[in-house]
């Protein structure tokens, strides 16, 4: 007897519906295992996990807080996936963004410049993050380098380069010589929506970007084009579209979103370029933008999920004494199941009973 | 029906008291932000550490709650923030990075207690604690020019700021006293916890000639790379003789527990007030591990410079102090530097081949 993976004629969409209920439904199966393994009641951590932060608007601020930035870099970067276009490099365009945008913070730091400069940043991070994205790929359309490769290098040049304005010609000068930059004058700071809370006008750019993107996707021939090249891209030659010019748009377009969550960041929760002030969001994007099947409302869904797991496992915690680790375990036990029951959309499992002769044969 | 229903009621306001009063009655809850996993056996292990030893101390007078790994970015602030609506209400946050984030959260929260380690800002409601380890280096300094055969040291260093310019300075400071031409190595890790790059950067510095290693990064894998190659090596933050036998020196031990009891202490007795304490030898917020793997004569000159440190006899950064230029440093605290020049040190003193990262 035999277990074997066959592709199905056509893909299921029951399947392709009922997949991701499944994949939770396993995970919630296995981490009750865990939990009780651990010696904690299982369903009270999965309350606290799940539930707890949906019930208060401290928590449910906090979530968008941390899924602004996800999201729209998950945005930019499922138009590149679907041409496929592979950036890997968000993470660079990310600090880029954060460090195009800080420059007008610093320079106008002290003076007393209007309401002007925030926008201003916003629109420099965007076009910084875009500058640096079309880095790898004209590199590819002009040399054929792998973007893959290009983008993901270009994310440490980022890093340092951050690092050397910070320590060096941005160094606060009240710091101590701590590597940060002063403090962001009122008018260079995100405004905030509650008072109290942290919840800012980032949250809000978010769910603009995801509606464009909804309608540049279902509404418009570039979507179409995006999405034909990347499906079908013998089809879309054929139908006179130009591929080179889509890595580029593709590559602006993505590097642009994660500028612009770059700078919302800073001067956002942060309120001033640090090193290390970025928790590894432009890879954490990459995620967010395949659990939500490379669709903005997907993606939005994905995102705020992914948060909730990240709210909730600090609570549980602070509330249960459950360790870190155990979250990331949880995290990395539902990216496998989704991933996992994905996989059944296109296949489906069967099982071959081998004849006698056979057998022998093999034997 | 209605006797049920009141009866059930009053079980649930009886079950409801009995469990706030079991908890929530009078522990005093003191929270934690650790920067990397409690195991790293470096700088969180030693504050973890601290809090085992608080609830040793006081037991079911208090509840502790550590959040581990927190990143010095957007999310110190929420975390810091989750341990104050679970009802903590004395805070040590342990990393510099942490110093914005906790002043945001002080001033939210007024009556709270804050204590953040390693920074330079505080509130009425905000204190700030360090230890000198610096007077730990001094005399590592003088233990491995002793102890170098080749007179190069290797120094993996994690970030240019005062903290690690100032323990850079003191060992060689220190090394000069029994070698003046002691060369030293320095490789900038650019990271606090990295195993696989501080072994790396010892890998590097035992092949540029270097045969004593010491580091500002917390884990003990340099220690192992010394090990394996036959060489010495100084542990760091804790006592990680285990990880060397035959190589560690001594190590800089960071001893928080007797600063968070007394902390917890006038916390619980109302008497906590902010304070901004930097403990050295003397009040054993430092602590030197046993000196190991090298002759007597060595070993009595550490403990006797040790001896002298805790007397107040010996200054690591005593005048003069000449820097990289030839340039004598003003010297603002009498026979030596000042606490303000030390904090904020930003130049090599002289004998040091290297040059300061962005300077």
């Amino acid at each position: 007897m035999q277990l074997v993976l066959e592709k199905r004629a056509e893909r299921s969409n029951i399947i392709a519906l009922v997949s991701p209920l499944i994949a939770i439904g396993l995970t919630i199966v296995t981490m009750s295992i865990l939990f009780a393994i651990l010696g904690k009641n299982p369903i009270s951590a999965l309350g606290v996990y799940f539930i707890d932060p949906l019930t208060d608007s401290y928590s449910l601020q906090e979530i968008a807080v941390k899924a602004a930035p996800l999201v729209m870099i998950a945005i930019g970067l499922s138009l590149c996936y679907l041409a496929n276009v592979w950036n890997i490099g968000a993470e660079g365009q990310f600090l880029i963004g954060a460090v195009a945008g800080s420059w007008l913070a610093v320079e106008t730091h002290g003076t007393d410049a209007g309401p002007w400069v925030l926008p201003a940043m916003l629109l420099l991070a965007a076009a910084g993050g875009a500058l640096y994205a079309l880095i790898p790929a004209i590199c590819r359309v002009r040399f054929g380098a792998s973007e893959i490769l290009t983008s993901l290098m270009l994310v440490y040049v980022a890093d340092l380069f951050l690092d050397y304005l910070v320590r060096g010609p941005w160094r606060d000068p009240a710091g101590f010589n701590f590597p940060t930059t002063a403090e962001f004058d009122p008018v260079a700071t995100m405004p905030i929506l509650i008072q109290g809370g942290r919840l800012h006008l980032g949250a809000i750019i978010a769910l603009v970007v995801v509606a464009a993107a909804a309608v540049l996707l279902g509404r418009t021939i570039k979507g179409f084009e995006i999405r034909v090249v990347g499906a079908a891209p013998r089809a879309a030659r054929f139908g006179g579209f130009n591929s080179n010019q889509l890595v580029l748009l593709t590559f602006a377009i993505s590097g642009a979103l994660a500028g612009l969550a770059g700078i919302i960041e800073v001067a956002g929760p942060v309120g001033h370029l640090q090193p290390g002030f970025s928790p590894g969001y432009g890879f954490t994007a990459i995620i967010v933008a395949f659990l939500g099947r490379l669709n903005p409302v997907g993606i939005l869904i994905a995102g705020l999920f992914l948060a909730l797991t990240f709210i909730g496992g600090e609570q549980a915690q602070i509330a249960m004494k459950i360790p870190l680790d155990v979250t990331k375990v949880f995290q990395g036990i539902l990216l496998f199941y989704v991933l996992a029951c994905d996989s059944l959309i296109l296949y489906r499992f069967r099982l071959i009973f081998p004849s006698r002769q056979v057998h022998r044969g093999t034997a | 029906m209605r006797k049920i229903l009141i009866a059930a009621t009053a079980v649930m306001i009886a079950a409801a008291a009995s469990l706030s009063g079991a908890s929530a009655a009078d522990k005093l809850k003191v929270g934690f932000i650790y920067l990397g996993p409690v195991g790293d056996f470096g700088w969180t292990y030693q504050h973890e550490v601290a809090r085992q030893a608080l609830v040793k101390e006081f037991g079911d007078k208090i509840e502790t709650t550590y959040l581990e790994n927190v990143s010095e970015g957007p999310d110190a602030e929420r975390s810091i923030e989750q341990l104050v609506r679970a009802g903590n209400k004395l805070i040590f946050t342990t990393s510099f990075g942490y110093m914005d984030p906790t002043l945001k959260v002080a001033k939210k929260y007024p009556d709270v207690h804050f204590e953040h380690a390693t920074g330079f800002k505080s509130d009425k409601n905000m204190g700030i604690y360090n230890g000198r380890f610096y007077e730990g280096r001094y005399i590592q300094g003088i233990i491995a020019g002793k102890m170098s055969k080749a007179g190069v040291l290797g120094y993996i260093a994690s970030f240019p700021i005062p903290e690690v310019i100032m323990g850079i300075n003191a060992t060689i400071l220190g090394a000069q006293t029994v070698n003046p031409n002691i060369k030293v190595k320095i490789i900038w890790a650019n990271t606090w916890f990295d195993p696989g790059k501080e072994a790396d950067a010892a890998k590097a510095l035992l092949d540029q000639g270097a045969d004593v290693i010491m580091q500002h990064t917390d884990s003990p894998a340099a220690m192992q790379i010394a090990s394996e190659r036959g060489k010495l090596a100084f542990g760091q933050d804790s006592e990680m003789i285990k990880f060397g036998p035959k190589t560690q020196l001594t190590s800089i031990i960071d001893n928080w527990a007797p600063y968070y009891i007394d902390r917890v202490k006038a916390e619980l007795d109302g008497k906590w007030t902010t304070d901004n304490v930097w403990g050295g030898l003397k009040s054993k917020m430092v602590v030197m591990a046993p000196y190991t793997n090298m002759p007597d004569d060595v070993k009595k000159m550490a403990m006797d410079t040790e001896a002298a440190i805790i007397a107040g006899k010996l200054f690591p950064f005593k005048c003069p102090i000449v820097d990289q230029t030839g340039k004598t440093v003003e010297c603002k605290g009498g026979d030596h530097l000042d606490d303000g020049q030390v904090l904020g040190m930003n130049f090599y003193v002289k004998g040091i081949d290297d040059k300061i990262p962005g300077k």
